[in-house]
């Protein structure tokens, strides 16, 4: 008896003296790679998947442009642009293009990529509409934003 | 002299770095910097009307409808599968098959859709063009598909250049997108 008394009264306990350390590490790597949303998006943004995905090269010259139908009722049924945080009409594209340059380096301005972020039930007239404008700003570069599918499926 | 030491009371730290956490947790947004990149052409200029012959054999047609209903040279296609394949060998032609591309550099891949084709679709065909372009250009350089993208996101380090234009030497990425047609919305 006596010999399973002392195995009871072995301690079971996890060591928890580490425990701050661990949620102070994962904490230092969220606040690394946290990025504050400095608007709140206005239109749906259900992105489409791709495979053939590129990186940017340098994240500082893009800018976004979301398109989709508003999320609120109030601003109707129609595929609106959200520039920044307001929603911009395709003629101030030359306009929006122009002050996102300036926001630049003078070397790099002709560099700037327009990240398009396109619902996925947008309608491609809109979108097309956008690229003209873009065209004419000589804003030539662009991305259409995708989401990864290639591990769903080979392509 | 008081002999105590005196100590910080560390027993609620693992609480409050646990409450920053959750925070951070919840307020973080991974930015999502990837997708499928292209160059727009250069404005159109009004007083010149450039229209630019070209064979009908170094084209490509792919064309979507407001339904997002396929029609590739001609025919409709339900089936993307062999899509990609196709583009290849249209690109790879070089004057084998006479009703094919001459060479890589005068073959285009022409992409037209309607105003109501949804933006999904967009991409998706997109997609299977552009990654019949780059699976050409990973074997060019003798690296896999992934690779070569990887190495075309960091052309500042000279092997990762080498590759990049390795691949693209031969092959100009000929994506003709045209403006839509306004049959649907």
């Amino acid at each position: 008896m006596s010999k399973f008394k002392k195995k009871a009264e072995v301690k079971q306990e996890i060591p928890t003296s580490s425990m701050p350390d661990v949620v102070f590490m994962l904490l230092f790597f969220f606040m690394v790679t946290t990025e504050m949303r400095k608007s709140s998006i206005e239109v749906k943004q259900q992105i489409p998947k791709a495979a053939q995905l590129r990186k940017l090269e340098r994240k500082t010259l893009v800018a976004n442009l979301y398109i989709g139908q508003p999320t609120k009722a109030e601003y109707g049924s129609e595929e609106r642009i959200q520039a920044n945080d307001v929603f911009i009409e395709t003629g101030d594209i030359i306009r929006w293009v122009n002050e996102e340059k300036s926001k630049l380096a003078e070397a790099e301005r002709e560099q700037i990529t327009i990240a398009i972020k396109g619902d996925k039930d947008a309608k491609r007239g809109i979108i097309a509409d956008v690229e003209t404008e873009l065209r004419k700003g000589n804003a030539r570069k662009v991305l259409y934003t995708a989401a990864d599918n290639s591990a769903e499926r080979k392509n | 002299m008081a002999r105590s030491t005196p100590e910080i009371p560390n027993a609620s730290m693992a609480d409050i770095a646990f409450l920053l956490l959750t925070f951070f947790l919840v307020t973080t947004t991974i930015n999502n910097d990837r997708g499928l990149s292209i160059g727009l052409p250069p404005p159109p200029d009004p007083n010149k009307k450039d229209e630019i012959k070209m064979q009908e054999k170094n084209i490509f047609k792919i064309q979507v409808n407001s339904s997002d209903a396929l029609l590739v040279e001609g025919d409709p296609m339900s089936d993307l599968s062999g899509l990609k394949e196709s583009i290849i060998k249209f690109i790879r032609n070089n004057g084998q098959d006479p009703n094919s591309s001459e060479s890589p550099q005068k073959a285009v891949v022409s992409f037209k859709t309607d105003r109501g084709t949804s933006h999904k679709r967009f991409v998706e065909i997109l997609d299977i063009v552009q990654g019949a372009y780059y699976d050409i250009y990973a074997e060019e350089a003798g690296v896999s598909n992934k690779e070569w993208r990887e190495a075309a996101a960091k052309l500042s380090d000279p092997s990762s250049k080498a590759i990049y234009e390795r691949g693209k030497r031969d092959y100009p990425m000929q994506i003709s997108i045209a403006e839509p047609t306004k049959i649907g919305n």
